[in-house]
């Protein structure tokens, strides 16, 4: 029996100054939205069904209220699509434009990271892909190119894939410092450029790595994720395969931080947007066991850039909760207070629009969780519905293949209690 | 019969949606084929082989009932007259 058509999922219709939260799973990219008290969540998805969506980001720059996706089909490949419209369309490129140029010898296998560059270079994009690789776009995304200073740095060659495979998954611009950026691949760890990615050095020194001879090698640790701080940028947090870091000079060096929290391995993390000394993460039992300690899923948080951390576990199940959040399933917003946000290889997604103090589940039974980001709307103005698609946008998702007919269903998040 | 390439649904937006395509010109190779249906659909032919020029680990594609991956692979001949079905592999999680 044939497979039924799949209807499209309705766009989202924020206002100005909505939360934005972007989930990609295993099965697809959901988009929600709150206003700024965040007590209420619509939802649409899963755009790109069937396909795992390991990246996503929203760009506000320059007028725009751009969504980036980037789904990835074990059959047909991984590709960078975009929505100007919330999801109710979405552009597919003929021809990949993230892709290894002949002389690399490489195939890309997946973009795991798509950060829009800063604000006075509202044309400026990077993506992380795997095998580990920076790619850059300075038309907006018309256009993209290999950066060729990291794919030719001599560690490139001994750098080993981890369990997710051998990917670039953090791109972290410095908003302060032009020409600087820090970058993390699994395994290979830290690099940062200071000249705009012509030349980029090493910066895991301090960092271990328990599963090489040499317990601190120069290169080769599996870092699993770097936050920065963007009010002070040199202060970065590192989530590493055992081992849990704080950075006050760019990631020259790194300090141990892991004080107080059950276990120092994990992978979700995710820094404050004004405070440099708060810090989130959840750590997991162990990497052989990759599930939350004792069953119970705990944020933690520093107040104190990590001479101390707390559980945060109000509204989070405390019993049975063997959950895995992986390396970009966590991520914070920028509104005051912060909302921090997370979501688990079960599906759940959880929200805290208190810096971590209470937790409601915004979302169950979604797919594997692999990859939360947020945004804040803009460009959009006050009217209900500006995405919604009319005559013209059907026609356009048409032609990129997804049915035009159709009633539309629009679907609310519930509420926790 | 000429040479008609068979495309997958999933591919099918790149192909005007079309689910075959009529070669104007018979082939000697699948990897022939596959040039020739890029240069009218290039976003079907991205999408089967790699920047690399190789068919994708999840894809098959059959020249009649035969597997080109039991024969030549891109270079396996291609009769005067036959289908070239691109099928996704019964692959996945």
């Amino acid at each position: 029996m044939p497979a039924k058509k799949l209807k499209p999922p309705p766009p989202i219709s924020p206002r100005d100054g909505d939360v934005l939260l972007l989930v990609g799973t295993m099965k697809g990219l959901f988009l929600l939205h709150a206003d700024r008290a965040r007590r209420t969540y619509r939802m649409s998805g899963p755009h790109f069904p069937g396909r795992s969506v390991y990246a996503a980001a929203f760009d506000a720059r320059a007028g725009r209220r751009r969504i980036w996706a980037a789904p990835s089909s074990m059959h047909w490949g991984a590709e960078l699509c975009w929505s100007d419209d919330f999801g109710g369309t979405w552009t597919r490129p003929e021809a990949p434009r993230v892709r290894f140029p002949d002389a690399s010898g490489a195939t890309l296998k997946n973009i795991w990271q798509i950060s829009p560059g800063l604000a006075d270079e509202p044309d400026a994009l990077f993506c992380g892909v795997e095998p580990s690789a920076l790619f850059e776009s300075r038309d907006a995304g018309e256009s993209w190119s290999l950066n060729q200073g990291l794919w030719n740095h001599p560690h490139r060659a001994k750098w080993q894939p981890g369990g997710g495979g051998l990917c670039l998954h953090t791109v972290l611009v410095d908003p302060k410092r032009p020409g600087r950026m820090v970058v993390a691949t699994s395994t290979g760890g830290a690099y940062r450029t200071d000249d705009g990615g012509r030349s980029w050095h090493v910066k895991n020194r301090g960092v271990r790595a328990e599963f090489m001879p040499d317990p601190y090698p120069e290169f080769g640790q599996c870092v699993h994720k770097i936050a920065q701080n963007a009010a002070q940028p040199d202060r970065l947090f590192l989530q590493n395969h055992w081992g849990l870091y704080r950075s006050d000079d760019g990631g020259d060096s790194w300090t141990d931080v892991a004080n107080g929290v059950p276990s120092d391995f994990g992978f979700g993390l995710a820094g404050h947007p004004r405070d440099p000394d708060t810090a989130f993460v959840v750590p997991l039992h162990s990497d052989e066991f990759r599930c939350t300690p004792e069953g119970k899923l705990r944020v933690y948080r520093t107040r104190n850039a990590g001479r101390s951390w707390q559980a945060m576990t109000r509204g989070l199940p405390q019993k049975g909760a063997l959950e895995t959040v992986v390396r970009d399933a966590m991520a914070v917003d920028s509104l005051d207070p912060a909302g921090v946000y997370f979501g688990t290889r079960s599906g759940r997604l959880y929200a805290s629009r208190d810096e971590g103090g209470s937790w409601r589940l915004v979302a169950d039974g979604l797919p594997p969780i692999v990859c939360v980001k947020t945004g804040i709307a803009a460009n959009v103005g006050s009217r209900r519905g500006a995405a919604k698609p009319k005559a013209k946008k059907r026609a356009a998702r048409s032609r990129t293949g997804a049915p035009a007919k159709g009633r539309r269903r629009k679907r609310t998040v519930r509420r926790a209690a | 019969m000429p040479v008609v390439i068979l495309i997958p649904g999933p591919l099918r937006p790149f192909a005007e949606g079309r689910d075959r395509v009529t070669l104007e010109r018979t082939p000697d190779t699948v990897g022939d084929a596959l040039a020739e249906l890029a240069a009218r659909y290039p976003g079907v032919r991205d999408r089967v082989v790699t920047e690399r020029g190789e068919i994708r680990p999840h894809v098959n594609v059959f020249v009649g009932e035969d597997n080109v991956r039991d024969a030549s692979g891109l270079a396996t001949r291609v009769p005067r007259e036959c289908e070239i079905a691109i099928l996704p592999a019964v692959s996945g999680g």
